[in-house]
């Protein structure tokens, strides 16, 4: 466990964590391209996901970019975004891969969100004579949210894991306290970045997965009409669909 | 950076020179190599061996990775499956390790197995093992309850339950997590660059640092060409095992 205090000791010296390539600027760097890419991504594909869902078309493509996204190595894309970019617009190449790589999940989620809604609750609304507009912003979205915010959580993890490996094309962010450890072959620091990385990793997730449960609305809705005390049904709501 | 001990000849107009005194055919004024095109098939003639090389360690690092993580994960989704309140602490703790980014995982590892491929792999086995857990325990639970039954009439034991009635009836299940687990396997590897084992990693890695588009773009399109080859072979096979669906069309 000797590496274990040597991480710790280079993580609470506070000289790593001032200037521009501290932790704390580095942290910053992850959340700035990571919050921008996930943001860019969500208004891209968002409105297409839920458009072909409510439509009911495109499903091959839908389903098939998530197949083509996991074949394609995030390694590969950044550093064929950063050779004809050139290193000095290495942060515009980098949140461009990570718009790429999270653009799947949310597609994929909000299609698959928008089919799953039960077709005959779809029928009744239609019945009851609503508008395509408020079929879809009062029916089949709120019932889609759980999918669809599934698919957001989903994109920010792999957002937060594709800006680590762009510190190996000196991209902006956490990986490049491992990749700088690497490089001095200080195997404290590479580890101490390895815990921070770790722990940033866990955090979005664990923030996005508390997200998940605010904004679904049936889950407000049996807050509401729960009778103060133990609810079975919480548990279920939040085990959360397999990111794989 | 560790384990890269091959020369960078691409670098610079030392580099060019460094090509042209080495290329077995020499190099005219036209050629891609010199000009450093992205598509450069004198790039794939010229390094085949070497090409060769990197990805027969890139399918070394996917096959053993996804066998070692199918051997450890079905006895894994037996176990869930027979002992319930497994269920929670195994597929938490997997779905927490999923979160972890490869490259820390790698560096997680390196103090205990060293800047060696086992780091690689164990990284992307793991990484294989969160997949195959999750899909294997759906693959079992997908089994009709009728065809159990019907077993257990006919006096099938526990063991031959599970191989001649059990696993056959999973198989599709298994095999689409097969085939994710590996596709990703395939991707994840190239990130093993940063300790020397990437496969085709390495010669992406390698590009980039001495500005080769031909070596990026080539290894690239090679790991996608590997994913999709290795998808291929898994459904033929998944096709092989389950000739009964086949018939039923």
């Amino acid at each position: 466990m000797d590496w274990l205090s040597g991480a710790w000791d280079w993580l609470t010296d506070p000289a790593n964590w001032s200037g521009p390539e501290g932790i704390a600027s580095r942290l910053w760097e992850h959340t700035y391209v990571s919050g921008i890419a996930l943001l860019v991504a969500s208004l891209i594909a968002l409105p297409i996901g839920l458009w072909l869902g409510h439509i009911g078309r495109g499903g091959g493509l839908a389903i098939n970019i998530s197949n083509i996204g996991r074949a394609v190595p995030t390694f590969a894309v950044l550093v064929l975004l950063v050779l004809p970019l050139g290193l000095e617009r290495r942060t515009l190449a980098t949140i461009l891969a990570l718009v790429l790589f999270a653009l799947p999940p949310l597609l994929t989620n909000a299609y698959v969100g928008m089919r799953e809604v039960d077709r005959d609750t779809v029928g009744a609304a239609r019945g009851m004579g609503m508008t395509a507009r408020q079929l879809v912003t009062g029916v089949e979205i709120p019932l889609a949210i759980p999918v669809i915010m599934n698919g957001v959580r989903i994109a920010a993890v792999q957002v937060v894991a594709t800006a680590t490996i762009a510190a190996i094309v000196a991209g902006p962010g956490l990986g490049r306290i491992i990749t700088a450890g690497f490089g001095l072959q200080d195997q404290d620091e590479i580890i101490a970045g390895a815990i921070l990385v770790a722990a940033y990793a866990l955090v979005v997730e664990g923030l996005f997965a508390l997200l998940q449960r605010v904004l679904d609305p049936q889950e407000r809705a049996r807050k509401r009409s729960r009778s103060r005390g133990f609810d079975p049904s919480v548990g279920a709501v939040t085990d959360s669909r397999s990111s794989v | 950076m560790p384990g890269h001990t091959s020369a960078r000849p691409h670098q610079g107009i030392f580099g060019t020179v460094c090509v042209v005194l080495v290329s077995p055919a020499g190099l005219s004024d036209s050629s891609c190599l010199l000009r450093n095109e992205w598509i450069c098939w004198e790039y794939v003639q010229t390094r085949a061996e070497d090409l060769r090389q990197m990805i027969g360690q890139h399918i070394y690092i996917t096959v053993v990775s996804v066998a070692l993580a199918f051997a450890v994960s079905l006895p894994l989704a037996l176990l869930v499956r027979r002992w319930a309140p497994l269920e929670g602490p195994i597929l938490g703790t997997s779905t927490m390790l999923y979160t972890i980014p490869s490259l820390a995982l790698f560096a997680l590892l390196q103090p205990l197995t060293g800047l060696t491929i086992k780091t690689v792999i164990i990284g992307i086995t793991a990484y294989s093992l969160v997949i195959l857990v999750r899909t294997n325990l759906t693959a079992l639970r997908s089994v009709p309850t009728d065809a159990v039954e019907a077993a257990r009439g006919m006096g099938y034991d526990a063991g031959r339950m599970l191989l001649r009635v059990e696993l056959p009836l999973a198989l599709p299940t298994i095999f689409a997590g097969l085939r994710v687990a590996t596709v990703s396997a395939v991707a994840l590897t190239t990130v093993g660059a940063i300790i020397g084992y990437g496969g085709l990693g390495n010669a992406i890695y390698r590009g980039y640092r001495s500005n080769f588009k031909a070596e990026v773009l080539t290894a690239s399109v090679l790991c996608v060409v590997l994913a999709m080859v290795a998808d291929l072979l898994l459904v033929v096979l998944q096709r092989r095992l389950t000739p009964w669906r086949r018939r039923a069309g």
